[in-house]
């Protein structure tokens, strides 16, 4: 509460006594909210992320929040966020599948406005037909809305990445919104070892006068913001302006990579670099890859495995590298539409064999088997 | 190599299985193993099939999800099997070779034809509890059926010891960490409001648990 200990971010990441323990991936969002500093969260529930607001809410309850408030649908959710970023404040809030694209028309307005909103997004697959289970088919939607935007790997990742999210979305020279991905029930509603900072310390606040654009206050008032939007002329300057104003946000997503490959230790791993065959995994599918590529070198095979920790920026050259000498990439999903395949093959420049399989969507789990009978087709082919 | 207990539990909504394998993962890393623990529902209602997933390891675990080959399958309800209320038909399916099932069951349950030969050639080991009899005689409530069936696990398997069940039980029940879903939280309360102390609770739920691991029997297959 009020009694936490402010740790400038370096200390609190790395010089903390961490405890283990065995929460799910709701509650590990819970851990790191507590740990953010954050004033405001407003929540609308959506499985399979209603669990996460609703601790949030306690969190508020326990006196960790300064304002707490449900909102009336998702759209509504995420534009009462943007007004409270506006208004200078750190704000919290999760969504996941159908709720991401009800509220989606506001993910480039928090860019557009170089809004350092932190969203958690639960994915869950979308109504093609209605389901309520594991996808991340909206991922695919999301990645070209400016935002910065990480996947966990599990309650871990979610919780580091999180705490981290908040501190490279408020850096002037970046400040723009940082959705957290985490694939829904896998990570949601598994519960395992993580390892957590101690309840006594937070991050600093943030610093509403370090934003690039001015924040609303006494001297800004709304009207001043909003009166002159480029769209209200229609002269040469005006559109100039506007295309420039793209590129800066574009340029604020690859300045963050210097903080991003701080926090996050690199925008991706790489285990076995020198293997011939790579499988190429984000999110839920990287365990999955981890499982087979353990039981592929059991039998003998040689396979190394690049976790993508970060999707935008995109680590184009580091992937390049990675796969300079590779003869087949692998890339498993828990989507129909293979939206990492797409961005892998995207930065490739030589030809190289790319597998776009196994793919799982609908609400199943993606068996260790089925990565494991790609890896052995390449061997033999 | 990694040595993997994977444990199915399936059974219906209100029955407690996610709680069950709760318990059971956290006593699991109480003790100093690795454990995940995951549960798997449609839109939560109760009687609706509801399974949960438990996996015990001596080194880290990878693998998310559902389990599709377990070494123990806990069948928490009858109509499981009779009703085919669960997400693998038949309900075994993907049972490991001399795995065990632990079927929740006061009357005799006829496999259906061609089952029984099935569970005979994967060598698995059938047993039998009368977990809800003994909830409802010993802890006096239905809803410790869940606590039988883990004492039954421990009965046949002893994964983990007596004082670690016993403190992963006063943790899930007595701390102020955890917070459950509002239909679990509802039924908490059902479970609390059977007793005047929460260290009553405790204290008839391990009764159950060790009526339980005392009372399993085993299934002749042939």
């Amino acid at each position: 509460m009020s009694n936490q200990q402010v740790l400038n971010p370096d200390a609190l990441f790395c010089n903390t006594e961490k405890q283990d323990m065995f929460i799910t991936g709701s509650e590990a969002v819970k851990e790191a909210i507590k740990r953010s500093n954050v004033d405001m969260a407003i929540s609308y529930p959506i499985t399979p992320q209603s669990e996460s607001m609703h601790l949030v809410g306690d969190l508020y309850a326990q006196g960790y929040l300064k304002d707490y408030l449900r909102g009336e649908n998702e759209l509504a959710v995420m534009s009462e966020v943007a007004g409270a970023s506006m208004g200078g404040v750190r704000v919290f809030t999760a969504t996941g599948g159908p709720g991401t694209l009800r509220a989606f028309e506001m993910f480039s307005t928090w860019s557009g406005a170089r809004l350092p909103i932190v969203c958690a997004f639960m994915t869950r697959g979308l109504n093609s037909p209605l389901t309520i289970q594991p996808d991340n088919i909206e991922m695919a939607h999301i990645l070209d809305t400016g935002m910065i935007i990480l996947h966990a790997e599990n309650a871990q990742d979610l919780y580091d990445m999180l705490l981290k999210a908040f501190i490279v979305a408020e850096k002037p020279d970046v400040h723009i919104p940082v959705g957290v991905f985490a694939d829904g029930f896998f990570v949601t509603h598994t519960r395992d070892r993580v390892r957590i900072d101690p309840e006594s310390v937070k991050l600093p606040p943030y610093d509403p006068y370090s934003a690039p654009v001015p924040v609303i206050d006494m001297e800004n008032v709304p009207v001043r913001l909003m009166r002159d939007p480029f769209v209200m002329k229609s002269n040469f300057i005006s559109y100039a302006a506007h295309a420039s104003w793209q590129q800066e946000i574009m340029a604020a997503a690859m300045r963050s990579r210097k903080y991003l490959d701080k926090y996050l230790e690199g925008l991706m791993d790489i285990h076995n670099e020198k293997a011939k065959v790579m499988v190429v995994a984000s999110g839920t599918a990287v365990s999955q890859s981890r499982e087979a590529v353990e039981r592929a070198k059991n039998e003998g095979m040689d396979v190394g495995l690049i976790k993508i920790k970060c999707l935008r920026p995109f680590p184009v050259e580091k992937i390049k590298a990675a796969l300079e000498n590779v003869k087949t990439v692998i890339i498993p999903e828990f989507n129909r539409v293979g939206w990492l395949y797409r961005e892998i093959k995207s930065v490739l420049q030589k030809d190289m064999e790319v597998i776009g399989a196994p793919r799982v969507f609908g609400g199943m789990t993606m068996p260790a088997e089925l990565i494991l009978d790609e890896i052995r087709r390449c061997q033999n082919g | 190599m990694r040595n993997v207990t994977n444990i199915r539990m399936s059974g219906l909504g209100g029955q407690g299985v996610v709680t069950a394998a709760h318990i059971l993962g956290s006593a699991a890393t109480t003790q100093g193993f690795e454990s995940t623990v995951n549960p798997f529902f449609g839109a939560e209602k109760r009687l609706a099939p509801a399974e949960s997933y438990v996996r015990i390891s001596d080194k880290c675990i990878y693998e998310r999800g559902e389990i599709l080959s377990p070494n123990i399958i806990m069948i928490f309800h009858p109509h499981v099997i009779t009703m085919g209320k669960c997400y693998t038909m038949p309900f075994f399916d993907g049972l490991q070779e001399k795995g065990i099932i632990l079927i929740n069951m006061d009357e005799m349950i006829e496999f259906k034809q061609g089952e029984k030969e099935q569970l005979q050639q994967l060598e698995a080991e059938v047993y039998c509890v009368s977990a809800t009899e003994i909830a409802s005689k010993v802890g006096g409530t239905e809803l410790s059926t869940n606590m039988a069936m883990l004492g039954g696990l421990l009965g046949i398997t002893g994964l983990v010891d007596d004082q670690n069940f016993e403190k992963a039980l006063i943790e899930r029940f007595s701390g102020g960490k955890f917070v459950a879903s509002a239909t679990t939280a509802a039924l908490d309360d059902a479970v609390k409001g059977k007793y005047n102390r929460t260290a009553q609770l405790i204290e008839k739920n391990m009764e159950v648990v060790k009526a339980a691991f005392k009372s399993v029997r085993k299934y002749k297959l042939s």
